[in-house]
């Protein structure tokens, strides 16, 4: 069973998004996205600087098998990106939504987190998922 | 729910995460796929590779048959010899490629279980005006056990038949006995043994490799490993529209003068024209190769057929139909850049050694 923190909200397309007290938002993919894919190998994370809307595709994780696109769960400017997932895309695999984040963003609209799934939503369309 | 090998329960014991593959429900991974892809290179892992098609060849005239149907000749091999090649439609194009097992009474040949219901269509249908039999056998498991370390992991477990002989074998050849192949061949680079043994001896047998430390390895790895390795995957780098020329296995067809095997007409005249070749890439940057991108040369596009990241190499590789002579420096396109790469002959890996030569 993957893990889904309560206090993050998420995305259907099975992104993750932490809320800072400053209100910037930190964008990563989930415990079950990262082990649908397995083992990652690259991280294209969208650049600083890049104004991003809601469901545009931002960005890839590769992993030895596949690619999948990263889109964007909330609206906004792309603040920062985790530089360590160069060279170490592993990160994503251990730890999906500590040291495997992938952008910081800072939002244009922050209703649009209520608009987001929370834990136990997210768990259902996993299940949903299953059947 | 799709067909199951006997070993089906042990791949979800050992938490193999199954998937589809060609109507099989098989294991993908089984944690890992880098850590299964590195045990193989190290030390030594098992794959289940039972979805594969078993087909037996007998009769008076087998000899002659495999001759007209194949494009390498079994006639230069003897009995205990295994024989890589292609089997060809009249215009040249692989119907499949597969392994030759040549008996004292025939043969055995390893088929792609992709390709299964056409191949054994063809096999059948070339047997008229041959005294020859072609029989398939769902009822066998095939395992692969590969590694540096595979066969000695494997010494004492094999059948008392089959042991002593096994542990001699040669570098493409096989021993037979108690309803076993065992082949010193694989789709690694890494040495090992393929075996094909009675189904319902396969889920102890596996037991007892797993037991003897032997990692039990998905097809995701199969795939990394035979990449790095330089070899074919049917379907990826070649199909019935391509010839082996196009596809680097001009050295799997034997030109045995007066022999007229099947596509052997179509073949000669494409030897004589400009075609594109199949050759390995290695990217110069950050990324990963995949099928189906294209490759800027400057001699004009050519096509990425198989692409992964290597995890020996720990960059992305690929095998690309480009046109001949290209050398040196290459672009690839992957999502709208142009990415930078090398044109190499492969293999990429060899017994764990990077082996690749810029061309």
């Amino acid at each position: 069973m993957s893990q889904i923190p309560e206090e993050l909200r998420y995305a259907t397309s099975h992104e993750w998004v932490r809320m800072e007290d400053d209100g910037n938002v930190y964008v990563g993919i989930s415990d079950h996205a990262q082990d649908s894919l397995g083992d990652l190998v690259f991280v294209e994370p969208p650049e600083v600087g890049d104004e991003i809307s809601t469901g545009d595709e931002c960005g890839v994780v590769e992993s030895v098998k596949a690619a999948s696109d990263i889109y964007a769960p909330m609206s906004g400017e792309v603040i920062a990106v985790n530089e360590n997932l160069e060279d170490s895309p592993e990160l994503v695999n251990q730890d999906p939504y500590g040291d495997g984040w992938i952008y910081q963003l800072k939002p244009a609209n922050k209703a649009e987190w209520d608009e987001l799934l929370s834990a136990d939503d997210y768990a259902t369309t996993l299940e949903d998922d299953e059947d | 729910m799709g067909n199951r090998t006997p070993l089906y329960d042990a791949h979800l014991a050992a938490g193999g995460k199954m998937v589809d593959f060609s109507g099989w429900d098989m294991p993908i991974h089984y944690g890992s796929q880098l850590d299964e892809h590195h045990a193989v290179r190290r030390n030594a892992g098992v794959f289940d590779v039972s979805h594969m098609t078993v087909v037996d060849i007998q009769g008076e005239q087998a000899t002659d048959y495999m001759r007209r149907l194949l494009a390498n000749d079994v006639a230069n091999v003897e009995a205990g010899q295994a024989l890589y090649t292609a089997m060809l439609n009249e215009d040249g194009g692989v119907i499949d490629d597969l392994i030759v097992y040549k008996r004292d009474n025939g043969y055995r040949v390893v088929v792609n279980c992709a390709t299964r219901e056409k191949d054994l269509a063809w096999m059948e249908e070339q047997t008229s005006g041959f005294d020859v039999v072609v029989r398939e056998h769902p009822d066998l498991a095939m395992l692969a056990v590969q590694g540096p370390e595979a066969r000695g992991r494997l010494a004492d477990l094999l059948p008392s038949a089959v042991a002593q002989h096994a542990s001699t074998l040669k570098p493409f050849t096989f021993c037979e006995g108690a309803g076993w192949t065992v082949a010193r061949t694989g789709y690694t680079g890494e040495d090992g043994l393929e075996l094909i043994l009675p189904g319902e001896q396969a889920p102890d047998f596996w037991q007892a490799l797993l037991d003897a430390g032997v990692e039990p390895v998905g097809l995701g790895a199969r795939d990394t490993l035979r990449l790095e390795a330089g070899l074919n995957l049917y379907g990826n780098d070649m199909d019935a529209t391509i010839t082996p020329l196009e596809a680097n296995m001009g050295w799997t067809v034997a030109w045995t003068e007066g022999r007229d095997f099947i596509g052997r007409a179509a073949l000669e005249r494409r030897r004589e024209e400009d075609h594109p070749v199949l050759r390995g890439l290695v990217l110069e940057s950050k990324g990963v190769l995949r099928p189906h991108q294209r490759v800027i040369t400057d001699q004009g596009e050519g096509e990425t057929t198989s692409g992964t990241f290597s995890p020996t190499l720990g960059q992305a590789i690929a095998l690309a139909r480009l046109p001949a002579g290209v050398t040196g420096e290459v672009e690839v396109e992957i999502r709208n850049k142009r990415l930078p790469a090398r044109v190499v002959k492969p293999p990429f890996v060899r017994n764990g050694k990077t082996v690749y030569k810029y061309l």
